[in-house]
């Protein structure tokens, strides 16, 4: 559980410092708020998030894994780091 | 033709067709055209009238689409609106042209909210989508989209327009720095339509993949274009996870991507790209900033049965040229010649149309020229002059170019500072202007410099106040606060003082390196 947290710590840390830069949602960035939908990252961040990833933890984000599911919300991305991690 | 006529017509001849895919929404002819009938008599009864101009400020959704052809329907014109706007240019683009309704996303509700206040000819506000709470508010100045479908009427409102009446404003940024309003007839776009489709062999079975905001000219083509041809569009908020576009490619059996190059750059960073089957795929194209020579190679290897073409073109007439896709590895460089029922030449300072391989300004001539920037008659003067005949106006592209022997086109520099990232235009000055806004700055130049992903990347170059400190980060934030996303700069860097020429001028070519 501790581990998961760390990740969380890293991932929040990483997405409010590139992505958020004060904006309104900032306060309000939940677990589960979908960059997607809220507008928070760009085509160009999902390659920033990507590279932080894979420098940050270790491993490799392969062509399938480059979907919604795994990368689009906080929650999502602490899943998908624990997973291939293990 | 109206513009408005691609989906009656579609309507009419496909009813049952998919017109529309957005998500796990899949909606046809006759449910695109009925809502769009809904909609626009609630707006005629909102007091719309021929000729006004009602705003479309919603991310790429069903909506979005609904909304444009329902205000063609009500004879009026509609203005995509970036949907990153913030406050201060979306008041300025309201007042600017008088705009007597909006459609926005319950989403932009705080951004909108006071908007009557600063804009006296707004009568009123749709909003649509889910709701996350319900602000209270006036019921006669905002109205709900769902409800407004719910209570008007399914007949079509009657036609008042002509084909010289104004279709859409399209906002543009400028060398200036304020935002112009291109104006576009229905004829305007209704020529635009029917030579690109022709180009690109369009039929009612292609699927087109929209992935570009509606905001974007290029974006908002597609859907008139599916539209017209009686095609599917399968429309994506945005271009996001590469690996989801190749899902969604190969599901809805995609047979035309449109995109710019940043979106193929980052496409072509997956590694298995040849391993996927796109045999359904037809077409690729590519505007707005040019292909890589490299990257266009490494698209034919990942889609060796489709056919890529790369064109060029400006809001202000929309598109000028496409490279028959036969006509790549002769010409890999050219942007190709003038599309069907367009002429395009090349002019010098004096006006004499230059001979092959000089360079030169280039005109382009046709019924896809748009009529003006909206109440700037003497910026309009600057780009359209008179032409072959009495009251005939051709555009001159502020464009440099040369013409081979057999009118391809060669693309060699712009003559403004206007910068393309993501293919996208950004003006310096109107960044600039933000940036002077903040106390700690004592200078600003913004300028593009090359970036492998967004073609050019936004920097700015800022001279601090004596004592004062501030970080690339806070500079950075503030400009994300007042700019659109793609305006907001990827790099700031810090001066003693900014090079300048003996009049003063800040030299900006100096200044291009890209360091932090």
């Amino acid at each position: 559980m501790g581990e998961k947290k760390n990740i969380e710590e890293k991932i929040r840390r990483f997405v409010n410092q590139t992505f958020l830069r004060g904006r309104e949602a900032n306060p309000g960035l939940e677990n589960d708020t979908s960059f997607l939908e809220k507008g928070i990252v760009d085509s160009t961040g999902v390659l920033e998030l990507v590279a932080f990833l894979e420098e940050t933890f270790d491993i490799k984000v392969e062509d399938e894994e480059l979907v919604p599911e795994n990368l689009d919300s906080v929650s999502s991305l602490v899943k998908f780091i624990d997973r291939k991690s293990a | 033709m109206l513009v408005g006529d691609f989906l009656k017509n579609s309507a009419q001849l496909f009813p049952r067709k998919t017109a529309l895919i957005f998500g796990r929404r899949k909606l046809t002819y006759e449910e695109m055209n009925v809502s769009a009938n809904r909609l626009a008599n609630a707006l005629i009864s909102l007091g719309i009238r021929r000729d006004d101009r009602v705003g479309v400020f919603l991310d790429n959704s069903v909506d979005a689409v609904i909304a444009i052809f329902a205000i063609l329907k009500a004879n009026a014109t509609f203005v995509v609106i970036n949907p990153t706007t913030k406050f201060q240019k979306l008041s300025y683009i309201l007042n600017n042209c008088r705009m007597s309704g909006l459609i926005a996303g319950w989403d932009r509700f705080t951004l909108v909210s006071h908007i009557h206040e600063d804009v006296p000819s707004l009568r009123f506000v749709v909003s649509s989508g889910a709701r996350e709470e319900y602000p209270k508010t006036d019921p006669t100045r905002f109205l709900d989209f769902e409800e407004l479908l719910r209570s008007s009427l399914p007949q079509p409102p009657p036609s008042k327009c002509i084909d010289q009446d104004l279709a859409a404003i399209i906002y543009t940024s400028g060398t200036t720095g304020v935002p112009k309003g291109v104006m576009m007839t229905h004829l305007n776009m209704v020529s635009a339509c029917t030579s690109i489709t022709t180009y690109l062999k369009n039929t009612s079975s292609d699927i087109i993949l929209d992935v570009l905001p509606l905001s974007f000219d290029y974006g908002l083509y597609q859907v008139l274009m599916a539209f017209k041809i009686g095609g599917t569009l399968v429309l994506e908020k945005t271009f996001l996870y590469p690996f989801d576009i190749v899902k969604t490619i190969i599901r809805e059996k995609v047979t035309g991507f449109p995109g710019v190059p940043t979106m193929f750059a980052l496409l072509l960073q997956l590694d298995h790209l040849k391993d996927y089957d796109f045999g359904h795929l037809r077409y690729i194209t590519n505007t707005a900033a040019a292909l890589p020579v490299s990257h266009v190679k490494k698209l034919r290897e990942a889609f060796p049965h489709t056919q890529i073409y790369l064109m060029y073109g400006l809001t202000e007439c929309k598109r000028v040229s496409y490279l028959p896709p036969d006509e790549l590895d002769r010409r890999p460089d050219s942007v190709g010649r003038g599309m069907p029922n367009e002429e395009v030449y090349v002019v010098d300072e004096q006006d004499r149309r230059v001979k092959p391989g000089e360079i030169g300004e280039l005109v382009v001539r046709g019924s896809n020229v748009m009529r003006g920037y909206w109440e700037l008659p003497e910026e309009t003067d600057k780009l359209l002059k008179p032409g072959k005949y009495p009251g005939e106006r051709v555009l001159y592209t502020g464009d440099l170019f040369r013409m081979d022997e057999e009118g391809f086109l060669y693309f060699v520099a712009r003559k403004d500072d206007i910068i393309k990232s993501r293919g996208e235009k950004v003006s310096p000055k109107e960044v600039e202007s933000v940036l002077y806004r903040l106390d700690a700055i004592l200078e600003a130049v913004v300028m593009g410099v090359s970036d492998p992903i967004l073609g050019e990347a936004v920097k700015a170059v800022v001279v601090l106040k004596k004592g004062v400190d501030i970080t690339g980060e806070e500079i950075r934030r503030f400009c994300a606060q007042n700019l659109e996303d793609l305006m907001v700069p990827k790099i700031v860097e810090f001066r003693e003082s900014l090079p300048k020429t003996e009049t003063g001028k800040i030299k900006k070519m100096d200044l291009t390196s890209k360091g932090e």
